[in-house]
């Protein structure tokens, strides 16, 4: 029931945005799909829905977004740079990573921020040993935790407190 | 509309027209279909975004801005969703690595 209510407020805000400027036709038009949506699909969307109430997790997803930004930006310096290099410096391979993250959305938004960040590319994840498979444009490291320590350590500590 | 901010938002739009650009140089000149995910999700993702952005600061807090600051949002959680699978679907069907990679850990492990 509470996934319910938290689905129901999450999609009248994408619906707001959507139909922006705010307008009173629009508003009901919204309640009545949110609360639609909210009722087929509601018990899909969080398992754990009083996570939303925790003010802290916020707190920390504030701190997480520039953090994350900031590595997007230089992902895509990097890359520029070694995609018009004549020379073409790469030296790819797929490496394996271990995190302690157990959560759905926590393993979802690490993977992702891997994604985005200099020269990692996520290929698969196994949920229950916690290991993730990493392309990497770069190979700078074999081994499974040095290779932890370089990419997933920056985004662990913070999702840590975000999704756990 | 100010000069200023009508500077501001060509500027955003031609850095994301570059990266945009610097995206499907990478997408031919790099070898295999993992590197080229590589190249296209990152620069593709952030030139994108900075054209959105620059929509955005052309636009204001109008309908326009708005929408494309949610598609910007949308753009960043979706293309490395669409990445990952495209990444773990070639290796799944048998696409082979480039013959210069160094190591796979994901075929040792018997996927």
């Amino acid at each position: 029931m509470k996934s319910r209510l938290v689905l129901f407020i999450v999609g009248f805000i994408v619906w707001s945005l959507l139909t922006w400027p705010l307008d009173f036709q629009h508003l009901v038009a919204g309640l009545a799909v949110a609360a639609l949506v909210a009722f087929i699909t509601g018990d899909l969307f969080s398992r754990r829905p009083y996570y939303f109430g925790h003010i802290t997790r916020y707190i920390w997803f504030c701190y997480y977004v520039p953090v994350f930004l900031w590595e997007c930006l230089k992902a895509n310096i990097d890359v520029a740079l070694r995609v018009l290099n004549p020379k073409l410096p790469i030296n790819p391979g797929i490496v394996k990573v271990k995190t302690t993250l157990k959560s759905d959305a926590g393993l979802t938004f690490l993977a992702n921020s891997i994604t985005l960040t200099p020269g990692t590319l996520c290929v698969d994840i196994d949920a229950e040993k916690g290991i993730l498979y990493i392309h990497w444009i770069d190979v700078k490291t074999q081994d499974t935790d040095k290779a932890t320590e370089l990419i997933v350590r920056p985004f662990e500590k913070v999702l840590k407190k975000i999704f756990e | 509309m100010n000069s200023l901010q009508h500077t501001a938002g060509i500027i955003f739009i031609v850095i994301g027209l570059g990266f945009d650009v610097f995206g499907c140089i990478g997408l031919i000149r790099l070898p295999d279909v993992y590197n080229r995910l590589q190249a296209t999700t990152k620069c593709v993702t952030l030139g994108t975004c900075s054209i959105l952005l620059g929509a955005f600061v052309l636009k204001g807090l109008g309908a326009t801005g708005v929408k494309a600051m949610l598609a910007a949002v949308f753009l960043l959680l979706t293309s490395p969703v669409a990445a990952h699978a495209l990444a773990r679907g070639a290796h799944k069907s048998g696409v082979k690595l480039w013959s210069k990679s160094v190591v796979d850990k994901y075929k040792q492990d018997g996927n």
